[in-house]
């Protein structure tokens, strides 16, 4: 019995190596260039498939050849990390924060096509490590040699960065800049330099995670995905910017997630995020992080929201008459995406209520569209609710959950907050994907049927747009209330605020819940929508659309989100019949970011703006 | 009448194939839509294309259906059954589809199933092997070519009940079609065989297997055999785990689907030997009907079938039947004409009751072994579906709630 649970736990030591590795890389590059890369995981994936066409090559079944194709695959993809670094994002280093992380969402999408065309759809299975090929007997239990490498591997590799952050003056660089960056710059140091070389050194840590595990696992087009969240989590819990609280939180996910197989085999999913959760409540800036020293110029001061001028008005009363007379002319299937559009223009509206004007950037927003979605529908299959019922339960069921996790999010600020919103909704996406009895689990629920008065699709249609115009204008009217302003001034002057007697944590924690109950709305309608409803609704892919639908709209103005999920929907239909059309779409989120780094929404201001000076060139101009 | 039809379309076959081309997309065509997971699980889907495409090709250069040309509109459903379901409604409402036919996953088909009847539109579902899909959520507009999964654990049941073991463990995706498979199994091998035990059961989520752990869970309960439901990725990674490990040695295993070439080809000299198995002998099949069937497919696209093709090519193979039978696409027509049609096939004739609409096609059951690097299967045998279905009455119940 002591010999399987030792083999367990060597088992979890070494599937915690690939993880610290990536984490370690994620870790160090947001610590100086406070960048969220969601496409880490890419150059993962990228390792990996690199290293397999490598030993396929170089000296193959020899040991000297496997290492060396590894170390090879890890360069080649420092080398495509730096050249993200130079041709992107340090083009928009000076954009809003979080428009790298948009453009870093681009970068998935295209690799993930890259990947597809260069290495073709089907799984790669990896090559067995030459020399340990075979197992070792511990204590009357076989534990597989490669895995005893990968246990030595990680230690290693954190010896081996020690020295580089403590030993040499580009690593006293590299700290420095994590406390200070501004100050590094002041001293004059080229930032540039040290931004491309910090992206070199976290993509090869990416590159080589992903090609030391090829002997365990290999390369498909879902690994990106999969380890991203596993590396968020461990920078999360290892403290932003700690390598050695990556290399502790990775061995503390290892070993759950090796023993949740043994003693939880149905619940092995929402561990890791139940872990993280926890530390972030306990400690909210990891076990080994310290509180992140806000940057003097961090925050670009936030333009001015201004209620809506009388062009904007008569364009939008032109939008709403083009809404209302749609369905006299449009075919079937243009009714249904523009019923969509409308709902996911709803949630996209809700997110950016609280990112916008709240300043809360959630990371975990399809939480409560899934809630809402998850509700009714149960409500609707289980307890035979009728629709009306369980449209109006949605928004109550979400603004629950809400309620719940926005109490902890409000706590936290910046990076922090937008982690444990991420973990609450991975949270509730594993509840739902592994709670079988009761949520179906992947199979999601079906037959869920809208009332017989509503069952015509243009009788829904108008139902749609009415719950979501209602809604959408709702949120506007808030913003422009008392009850915005203060949400405002919480975001733009903490200190002011409190001083002349805001309690801003309340007015942020009601803007949470108003976000989670009007995302809840979108939820329901979706449920009726489609007539089903399965875990995906609530899983990062649908949070990181709405970000998407919000920053490429323009998080500084009200319209744009709604741009924003009409265009994103739009073209998301338009080219899905294409085969490579993440390609595509990346390709057009990089080039908007570079193009319009206020968004879509913020062309209009653009215009507005130039409008603005070329009259009062004009006036000058008069005599 | 007819005849007449079949003499204007050889003549027109013999002119030339262009000119011939021209003539049929004059008329209009009849389209099918086509939902499937080509990205997703491209190591079965692919080769199924393939095998569709070669049926429709060969049912066009006969002279089509009712004289029109079949057309095909297939999308990538992506892995996702909120995606199929939207791709679904693009098809019916947008394109004009007469029925709706493929899906791989059984998520996704159980999906597909209940958009059929919402929409009252007819659908073949190809490959899903959830028994929901015709049992109890099956309705009147799906119908469903390949053996479920509780007909393809009967088969191995069978099989497993003469082993000496009393100690099993499972391990499967968490997912309908793993849930599925093994509860079916757990019924059908101890119906045959009481004294069985089940002392451990391992739910990988599908493809994020973390196989090690998996692997060491199960040998932990130390079973004297062991009922696999992995496939795709997480089989490759629990084969290599559980070599690693010792799992296997002196332990049977039952596995479903691995003898598929699709699965076992990706082993290479990995291949598990000796594991009892459903899955596809392609090599040592000798039937007329087979050796055209392969033969065409390598001359068309210079490759091995696999058993997604099998399924590809019977599935539009069907569904010509059925509308030449109904003789129109209205839906309610090919619905009573589907019923009881009986379709000749590479793999034998096989049959849609009329009683629950699953189709009789059966499955290759046998042990792997590994020859010359590569795995394949031996002791073969073909299991009819005809012979492991469950009795009227059950299905009946089964049924009853839709």
């Amino acid at each position: 019995m002591t010999g399987q649970i030792v083999v367990q736990f060597l088992t979890g030591l070494a599937g915690a190596a690939s993880l610290f590795l990536v984490a370690a890389g994620l870790s160090i590059i947001f610590g100086v260039t406070r960048i969220v890369n969601f496409a880490h995981g890419s150059l993962y994936m990228l390792g990996a498939y690199i290293a397999y066409s490598l030993t396929e090559r170089l000296a193959v079944g020899t040991i000297y050849g496997f290492w060396v194709s590894v170390v090879l695959a890890a360069l080649a993809v420092a080398l495509i990390g730096a050249a993200i670094e130079i041709a992107i994002l340090r083009r928009i280093y000076r954009a809003p924060e979080l428009f790298q992380l948009l453009a870093t969402f681009g970068v998935v999408l295209v690799v993930q096509d890259a990947a597809l065309w260069i290495w073709g759809p089907v799984d790669l299975m990896g090559p067995r490590a030459p020399g340990l090929d075979s197992s070792v007997e511990i204590m009357g239990q076989r534990l597989p040699e490669y895995d005893l490498a990968l246990i030595v591997i990680s230690p290693l590799v954190l010896g081996l960065l020690w020295l580089l952050f403590y030993r040499t003056r580009w690593g006293i660089l590299v700290r420095a800049a994590t406390q200070d960056r501004e100050m590094v710059g002041a001293l004059g140091r080229n930032q540039a330099w040290l931004f491309t070389s910090v992206f070199f050194v976290g993509a090869f840590l990416a590159g080589l995670g992903g090609a030391i595990q090829l002997p365990k696992g290999g390369a498909d087009l879902l690994i990106d995905l999969n380890i991203i969240a596993a590396a968020f989590v461990i920078v999360v819990v290892g403290g932003m910017g700690s390598i050695t609280g990556a290399f502790l939180a990775a061995i503390l996910i290892g070993e759950l997630q090796a023993f949740a197989v043994l003693l939880l085999p149905e619940s092995t999913l929402v561990i890791m995020f139940l872990a993280m959760a926890v530390v972030l409540v306990v400690r909210p800036w990891g076990l080994l992080g310290r509180p992140v020293a806000e940057h003097a110029a961090g925050r670009a001061a936030e333009p001015l929201l201004r209620p809506p001028g009388r062009t904007q008005r008569m364009i939008w009363g032109a939008v709403i008459a083009c809404l209302l007379t749609l369905p006299l002319i449009a075919e079937d299937f243009t009714l249904t995406l523009s019923i969509e559009i409308m709902i996911l223009a709803l949630f996209a509206a809700s997110l950016h209520f609280i990112m916008g004007p709240g300043g809360m950037v959630s990371f975990g927003h399809a939480a409560y569209f899934g809630l809402g979605a998850y509700g009714a529908a149960l409500l609707a299959t289980k307890l035979d609710t009728p629709m009306e019922l369980a449209l109006l339960a949605a928004p109550a069921i979400a603004g629950a959950g809400a309620l719940v996790f926005g109490w902890f999010c409000v706590r936290l600020s910046g990076v922090y907050l937008a982690m444990l919103t991420l973990a609450f909704a991975q949270i509730a996406w594993s509840v739902v994907f592994q709670w079988y009895e009761l949520t179906g689990g992947e199979d999601g629920l079906l037959g869920i049927r809208r009332t017989p008065w509503a069952d015509s699709r243009i009788v829904f249609y108008y139902l749609v747009l009415a719950a979501c115009g209602v809604a959408i204008y709702a949120m506007r009217r808030m913003i422009f209330a008392p009850f915005g302003y203060a949400v405002r001034a919480g975001r733009d002057s903490r200190l002011r605020a409190e001083a002349i007697g805001i309690d801003t944590r309340r007015f942020e924690w009601m803007a949470f819940l108003i976000a989670g109950a009007m995302a809840g709305i979108a939820g329901g309608l979706y449920v009726y929508s489609k007539g089903s409803v399965f875990p995906d609704e609530m899983s990062i892919p649908r949070s990181v659309d709405g970000l998407v639908m919000v920053l490429l709209g323009g998080v500084q103005t009200l319209s744009g989100p709604l741009f924003g999920a009409a265009g994103f929907t739009w073209l998301h239909d338009a080219i899905s019949r294409l085969e490579y059309w993440r390609f595509i779409l990346g390709g057009t989120i990089i080039g908007l970011v570079l193009a319009f780094p206020e968004g879509l929404g913020g062309i209009w201001r653009q215009l507005e703006d130039w409008v603005r000076r070329r009259r009062a060139v004009a006036r000058q101009a008069k005599p | 009448m007819t005849t007449r039809r079949y003499v204007l379309g050889a003549v027109a076959t013999a002119l030339a194939v262009p000119a011939f081309a021209i003539a049929a997309t004059a008329q209009e065509t009849i389209k099918i839509g086509e939902i499937n997971s080509y990205t997703r699980l491209p190591a079965f889907t692919q080769p199924y294309r393939n095998g569709w495409e070669l049926a429709v090709e060969e049912i066009n250069t006969a002279g089509g259906v009712l004289g029109r040309r079949l057309e095909v509109v297939s999308r990538d459903d992506n892995g996702k059954p909120t995606d199929a379901v939207k791709i679904a409604e693009e098809l019916v409402s947008r394109d004009d589809v007469v029925m709706l036919a493929g899906t791989f996953f059984s998520h996704i088909g159980l999906a597909v199933t209940d958009f059929a009847l919402q929409k009252q539109v007819m659908f073949i579902a190809a490959e899903p092997l959830s028994d929901a899909v015709t049992w109890a959520k099956g309705n009147r507009y799906t119908f469903r070519l390949r053996p479920n999964t509780t007909m393809q654990a009967a088969m191995l049941a069978e099989q497993a009940a003469r082993l000496p073991a009393t100690r099993w463990a499972t391990i499967a995706p968490n997912y309908k079609y793993g849930q599925d498979a093994v509860a079916a199994f757990k019924a059908e091998l101890q119906k045959r065989k009481p004294e069985v035990e089940f002392v451990a059961e391992q739910w990988p989520a599908l493809f994020k297997i973390d196989a090690g752990a998996e692997a060491q869970a199960l040998a932990n309960a130390n079973p004297e055999a062991i009922y696999n439901v992995t496939f795709g990725g997480d089989l490759a990674k629990f084969v290599r785990e559980g070599k690693l490990r010792g799992l296997f040695e002196g332990r049977e295993v039952v596995s479903l689907l691995s003898g598929e070439p699709e699965y076992l080809d990706a082993l290479k000299d990995e291949a598990p030997d000796g594991w009892i198995v459903t899955g596809y002998p392609w090599y040592a099949i000798d039937t007329p009907e087979h050796r055209a069937f392969v033969n065409a497919y390598r001359a068309k696209f210079n490759d091995y079938p696999r058993l997604g093709s099998v399924v590809g090519y019977n599935t539009f193979r069907a569904i010509a039947a059925i509308i030449e039978k109904a003789g129109s696409t209205d839906t309610d027509k090919m619905i009573a004409a589907a019923e009881g049609i009986t379709v000749d096939s590479p793999t034998g004739p096989f049959t849609f009751r009329a009683i629950d609409h699953q189709a009789t096609m059966g499955a290759y059951v046998g042990r792997t072994a590994v020859k010359d690097g590569r795995g394949i299967m031996v002791d073969w045998f073909y299991a009819d579906g005809a012979d492991y279905m469950p009795s009227d009455d059950e299905i009946k119940r089964l049924r009853a709630g839709n």
